[in-house]
């Protein structure tokens, strides 16, 4: 056990899996670096972030190899290779190039297991990075898994913490499902105490990393850390709030959000995504339908506004979410009255 | 703005960027700048930057000289209003270093972090702490079914201040190999044998406790020469009864509203089962191969639900001083077996006290194993 990088707890996942079984491949633009060039360097990169770095002077360029910049045939590549008892692990680099190779995610991967009578197998990982706060612009900056949580057949997972990707990561891998694994960039420096061994962490069972009587606060990836600062705020308060982090969104663990709305009674989700559409209001729906006896306020969402994540630091400040406006959120349903009582 | 200090720290540039270079300071001390004016280049292996200042004032320090490389987030200027007193400025400057320092030493000054050893083909995580200061033997504590060397936590730096106290994960436990061969107290009883002899430590006082006592009477059986003194926790090997919910329940449940009530059978008071303990047992039983382990011991420990090993005899024919501390609330393995056991056993029973009185009833226990031990070196 030592302290390790989120980028560290993903290099050592991948590094582990692939040590453990020869299927394990990784592909995608850069994740190693150098092929083509004529410096004679390979491994020169390890990923545009470095988070694979060392692989392929470990494993060799068999197992790890940079692609040509063609999402759309070296994301079907690994899905074929994956159709074909490969384990491929397939670099995105940023989610938002997805829209070039989506009809290989959701129209090929997603849906062989279906289209061939539950008999075809298709253990892809697709890991890419997402998210805002780092000024890298309306292309760069987006946190699409509301888009791959809407694809059936997709499991859909986000990772809040070094020791949290590590244990999804190795999960993801010895999956027999598609699985998109969405890393936060802004997040790769961030460290905890990770186990040098290799664990898993379950699909569809959420963590709760705070708990509380009177709020709970759903968060997703990157969020969970802002949902956890406001909740230690809160609680010098007196406000005492329960943080659910799902860890994946497809699945979700619904049971744990509704076992926590019933003591509560108040709801504030917590998602980065744009607003419309999102997991937000995928969990505000299920929380109304399912918990609406358990209500004493109006859920909250604390999302994004409607827009293009901007580029100037200051604008997408404003834009994202943040412990400030996660406790505010958590005051508005405190103070809620109903109508009869006011 | 008025008597507000701020610190220029170094930026944090890229997504990859843990240090910078300060290129050239672009204000010098004394002059006036305005938020947004640049204030130095800083230089990082990619790119040359411009620093802008986060707030008008005047630039009142420049704490590093240009060429210095530093991590991001260390100190390297002052911005103040020209009004503030250089008497602040140097204990606000004193003032951020210190908190960065003791961040630091905090760090290093902690317990001797564990370390790995081989033997017999297996990795053991090893925690060994303390020296003699005169002819005090070393101690070797054992831990229990579920357990690792933190099972120790209270006990291992006080019973370690004059002397070296060594813990350990037991194979399958902790962050040791999870192969546990047969997974018997005797298998056990071996490998720890010759860990011991990895370690250098020719002669221990054993203390086990639970799985971990068993495995200590095996091992004053198997290398009685190693054998100083036996202390006994709640241990195994003499007497028939186990709780089966709970060694079931340990195995099987991981999650930890399920966990929660099982691991309450470890203490009388049930509020010392934390959020992060249960947390931390979940984590465990997450690597791989561990529940594998847990349940390859409990099926070799207790098949149909009863203790197979009974050590009493070895109990008997060990000829050093042994003693064992029960908790009379114990729900894992009754206390029953203390009642009757040799006349040479020191025997204590603790009120209140369920199946952890190492930690349950921390002060009482270390009193009573610094005392036995300090009278058998």
């Amino acid at each position: 056990m030592s302290k390790k990088s989120f980028r560290q707890a993903i290099n050592e996942a991948l590094r582990l899996e692939m040590r453990r079984d020869p299927r394990v491949i990784l592909m995608g633009e850069d994740v190693a670096g150098g092929r083509g060039g004529t410096s004679g360097v390979t491994d020169a990169w390890g990923g545009v972030l470095g988070v694979t770095k060392g692989l392929q002077t470990e494993f060799g360029e068999d197992r790890v190899f940079d692609t040509p910049i063609s999402e759309a045939s070296y994301i079907g590549a690994a899905a074929g290779a994956a159709a074909t008892g490969l384990r491929p692990v397939a670099e995105l680099m940023f989610v938002d190039f997805v829209g070039c190779c989506l009809d290989q995610i959701m129209n090929q991967a997603a849906k062989f297991r279906y289209m061939f009578g539950g008999k075809a197998r298709t253990p892809l990982v697709i890991r890419a990075m997402y998210g805002a706060g780092f000024n890298a612009a309306a292309q760069h900056s987006q946190a699409l898994y509301p888009l791959f949580t809407h694809i059936p057949g997709l499991k859909v997972v986000i990772p809040s913490s070094p020791y949290e990707a590590k244990g999804l990561l190795i999960e993801a891998i010895r999956d027999d499902d598609p699985v998109i694994f969405l890393e936060n960039k802004v997040m790769y420096d961030d460290e905890e105490d990770v186990p040098d061994g290799s664990y898993t962490i379950p699909f569809g069972e959420a963590n709760l990393t705070r708990e509380g009587d009177d709020v709970t606060i759903v968060a997703f990836g990157r969020m969970v850390n802002f949902a956890n600062e406001a909740a230690d705020r809160l609680e010098k308060s007196g406000i005492s709030c329960t943080v659910i982090d799902p860890r994946t969104t497809s699945p979700l663990d619904t049971g744990t959000i509704l076992d926590c709305v019933a003591d509560t009674g108040r709801l504030v989700i917590v998602d980065e995504s744009s607003p419309r559409c999102n997991l937000a209001t995928d969990v505000a729906a299920l929380v109304a339908e399912e918990a609406f006896d358990a209500l004493k306020a109006p859920i909250r969402r604390v999302v994004p506004p409607h827009t293009p994540v901007p580029f100037s630091s200051t604008l997408e400040a404003l834009y994202m979410p943040n412990a400030d406006k996660i406790e505010a959120a958590v005051k508005s349903v405190m103070s809620y009255r109903m109508k009869e009582e006011a | 703005m008025s008597g507000a200090i701020t610190p220029v720290t170094m930026p944090k540039f890229g997504l990859a960027m843990t240090e910078g270079k300060l290129a050239d300071w672009l204000i010098q001390v004394g002059e006036t700048v305005s938020a947004g004016q640049e204030l130095a280049d800083i230089e990082t292996s990619k790119i040359t930057n411009g620093y802008e200042s986060p707030v008008s004032g005047v630039l009142r320090r420049q704490v590093v000289a240009a060429g210095e490389t530093l991590p991001v987030g260390a100190l390297l200027g002052v911005v103040a209003d020209a009004s503030v007193a250089d008497d602040a400025i140097d204990a606000f400057i004193a003032e951020f270093q210190a908190n960065n320092a003791s961040a630091d030493t905090e760090a290093s000054a902690a317990d001797a972090e564990p370390s790995v050893v081989a033997v017999d083909g297996l990795d053991i995580r090893v925690k060994d702490v303390g020296a003699a200061e005169g002819s005090q033997l070393p101690v070797l504590l054992i831990h229990g079914f579920g357990g690792d060397l933190t099972s120790w936590m209270l006990n291992q730096s006080a019973l370690s201040h004059d002397r070296r106290v060594i813990a350990f994960d037991l194979p399958g436990h902790g962050e040791s190999s999870k192969n546990v061969g047969e997974g018997k107290p005797s298998s056990f009883a071996g490998t720890v044998a010759k860990l011991l002899e990895t370690l250098d430590a020719d002669k221990v006082h054993v203390i086990g406790h639970s799985l971990g006592g068993a495995i200590s009477l095996e091992l004053a059986r198997l290398a009685p020469e190693k054998v100083a003194s036996l202390s006994l926790i709640a241990p195994a090997g003499l007497g028939p009864d186990v709780n089966m919910t709970f060694i079931n329940g340990f195995i099987s449940e991981d999650r930890r509203k399920t966990l929660e009530p099982i691991l309450q059978l470890l203490v009388h008071d049930k509020s010392l089962i934390s959020r992060r303990m249960i947390e931390n047992i979940i984590r465990f039983k997450r690597l791989d191969g561990a529940t594998g382990a847990l349940r390859t011991i409990a099926d070799a420990c207790f098949p149909d639900g009863k203790q197979a090993d009974n050590l009493r005899a070895t109990l008997e024919n060990y000829p050093g001083p042994v003693q064992v501390i029960w908790g009379e609330n114990d729900e894992i393995l009754s206390s029953a077996p203390a009642q009757s056991l040799p006349d040479k056993v020191a025997v204590s029973v603790l009120s209140e006290t369920g199946h952890m009185p190492q930690m349950e009833k921390v002060s009482d226990v270390n009193k009573a194993i610094s005392a036995f031990l300090e009278k058998n070196d």
